[in-house]
């Protein structure tokens, strides 16, 4: 057996309330959770179990009031807020329910933009952005903005977007929850297929049991505590 | 490291194009005010300005301030015109002007309404010390006869001065047998005549000022101080550039203060817009903010970009304002200038100072608008933000 990989995300004790009005309202409690490169987990639960809340606090856009919470090592809990940008545009890949690309951009651009936070060149940008395209079977679609395209080919660009950084991680927050059904499994397709192909971390927020599927590790959140954790076997996994 | 990209935000006013053309167009209306009262200050400047010619001295009566209230008797004017320092003409005589201006009451054309205009007796030596004078119908008056010539605002604006024309003043009829282009410059707005005849029909017994060419070489603040320290003579004496410059410095003072007042209340209006417009436009893409600092942006690249977006949106509309307000240059205005209280025409004027100061303008009511806008933007918590779908 090989040794076991140190966790991408290791996360201990985190617990995270909202203060409304005088009452304080928990809505994660000490929630504990690792995940190896490569893994691709499936957060699900009910509405208002912290299941979005906890997505946030490992993309680094919201901060737990108490716990630790390390991607590749570094606790980002003790980052400062513009640090955090930084860190977020480096390690992190968003992926959103309703695609959230600027109306005004086209796909190119639109994947172009977390490149606009790097060192990159121009050209090196242009190289970046019609590879990630070409991941996702959108070359053609470069020019085309998000109002010319379906609701399935937006999330395409979306997933582009997460991907043209090379972050570390890809948070995705009901990405199929906008789409049809036959949309939602190409959507899946190429999730999958990113996370066996090219090894990408995914921790994904779900209502949909056929997303959850997907994942290696399906993990329930109710009432922000972290219940049962179902695990399935990997594809790719050499027996 | 780049903030968001300018096509964004460029995109962004364009996609609204009727907000943006309403708000840039309010912008635009208050910028036109501003830019067109300093085209008006400037193009008054700039017409007494050009009047004078810079080695031409006027010599008045001490403390008279203009031409219309001084005297200077036939005695101190032969002192002054005797002096050394002053240039000859090829035959020999000096380039020195006695010279006669009254005010007369002359009706306007159409309206008949009466106003002051300015009527100056001079000799030939007096025509040949303004250079930018030059006749463009009809001839010049011969001396000693009661003819008389009229700038080309005057024969346009007045009753009887235009060419063979005649007009009836001080019990004397006198024809324009020429009219004058004086450059763009106050005389343009001047009946000219013979000095003699015109101290005989109002009985004047002294010239009003001396015009003279100083010679080369002259040392001018020496002179001066040569002629008013002078017992006999009681006149101060100006460079001809200084002493129609000062002219407008009233008027022009006075529309500077009232365009500074009549804009800063409506830029206010102009604000309040920007600001709602603004306001609207974070509104509008509150999930768009949170998405773009979920992606790294920080805030202050979107207070940039909010700032940038309004001022790019004010930017519109202050170059619409200039343009319209160019189109005023083809405009003549003619009015009383206080100071002599002689009608003076001059054109509204645009040169770079009123296009810095009304794109200045623009840009701070786009700044002032945009800037608490802008604020609330980058403040947005990005949790908060992108949930608002």
């Amino acid at each position: 057996m090989a040794v076991a990989e140190p966790p991408i995300v290791e996360i201990v004790g985190l617990a995270k309330s909202y203060r409304r009005g005088d009452q304080v309202v928990p809505v994660l409690q000490d929630i504990n959770l690792s995940m190896t490169r490569g893994e691709f987990v499936a957060l699900m639960g009910p509405s208002g179990s912290g299941k979005s809340t906890l997505l946030n606090l490992i993309a680094g856009i919201d901060t737990p009031d108490r716990g630790r919470l390390a991607i590749e090592g570094v606790d980002i809990t003790g980052l400062s807020e513009g640090e955090l940008a930084r860190w977020r545009a480096e390690h992190v890949g968003f992926i959103f329910q309703f695609y959230n690309l600027m109306p005004v951009l086209s796909a190119f651009e639109n994947v172009e933009l977390p490149l606009l936070l790097t060192r990159l060149d121009r050209r090196r940008r242009r190289e970046h952005v019609q590879l990630v395209l070409e991941l996702v079977g959108l070359a053609d679609r470069a020019d085309h903005y998000p109002s010319q395209l379906s609701g399935g080919q937006q999330q395409r660009v979306a997933i582009a977007r997460a991907l043209v950084s090379d972050p570390t991680i890809i948070v995705a927050d009901e990405p199929t929850g906008d789409l049809d059904r036959q949309s939602a499994r190409e959507i899946l397709d190429l999730m999958e297929s990113l996370n066996e192909r090219l090894a990408k971390t995914i921790i994904m927020v779900t209502h949909d049991h056929l997303a959850a599927e997907r994942a290696h590790v399906v993990r329930h959140l109710d009432k922000g505590v972290l219940t049962d954790r179902i695990e399935r076997p990997r594809a790719r996994a050499t027996g | 490291m780049t903030g968001v990209p300018l096509a964004y935000i460029f995109r962004n006013l364009w996609v609204r194009k009727l907000t943006t053309a309403l708000t840039a167009g309010g912008m635009a209306l208050v910028v036109f005010v501003f830019a067109a009262v300093l085209m008006l200050a400037a193009g008054l400047e700039k017409t007494l300005v050009e009047t004078g010619v810079d080695d031409n001295v006027v010599v008045i009566r001490r403390s008279a301030e203009t031409e219309i209230q001084s005297t200077v008797d036939r005695e101190q004017a032969s002192l002054v015109a005797a002096r050394p320092e002053i240039a000859t003409a090829r035959d020999g005589s000096p380039l020195a002007s006695k010279e006669t201006v009254v005010l007369v009451v002359l009706p306007k054309r159409g309206s008949e309404n009466p106003s002051n205009v300015t009527i100056r007796g001079l000799s030939s030596t007096g025509i040949a010390l303004r250079d930018q004078v030059r006749i463009v119908e009809g001839r010049m008056f011969r001396p000693g006869t009661s003819e008389v010539v009229a700038g080309s605002r005057i024969a346009e604006g007045f009753k009887g001065a235009g060419l063979g024309e005649s007009i009836t003043i001080a019990g004397k009829t006198w024809t324009v047998v020429g009219v004058f282009d004086a450059g763009g410059s106050g005389f343009a707005s001047e009946l000219w005549g013979d000095t003699d005849q015109m101290m005989q029909a109002f009985r004047r017994t002294a010239f009003s000022s001396v015009i003279f060419r100083l010679a080369p070489g002259t040392d001018y603040a020496r002179l001066r101080k040569v002629l008013e320290d002078d017992q006999r003579l009681t006149v101060e004496v100006h460079r001809e550039t200084a002493f129609y410059a000062k002219q407008s410095e009233l008027m022009s003072s006075f529309l500077s203060v009232l365009g500074s007042i009549l804009s800063t209340i409506f830029s206010i209006g102009a604000i309040i817009g920007a600001m709602i417009t603004m306001y609207a436009a974070v509104a509008n893409r509150t999930a768009e903010i949170g998405t773009l600092r979920a992606l790294g942006f920080r805030r202050v690249n979107i207070l940039v970009a909010f700032l940038v977006e309004a001022l790019l949106l004010s930017l519109v509309g202050g170059l619409a304002g200039l343009g319209l307000a160019s189109l005023l240059q083809f405009y003549t205005v003619s009015t009383m200038n206080w100071q002599t209280f002689a009608e003076l025409s001059f054109a509204f004027s645009m040169n770079a100072r009123v296009v810095m100061q009304s794109l200045a303008f623009a840009l701070f009511m786009g700044l002032a608008g945009g800037f608490l806008p802008a604020v609330r933007a980058a403040r947005l918590d990005i949790v908060d933000a992108l949930r608002s779908v």
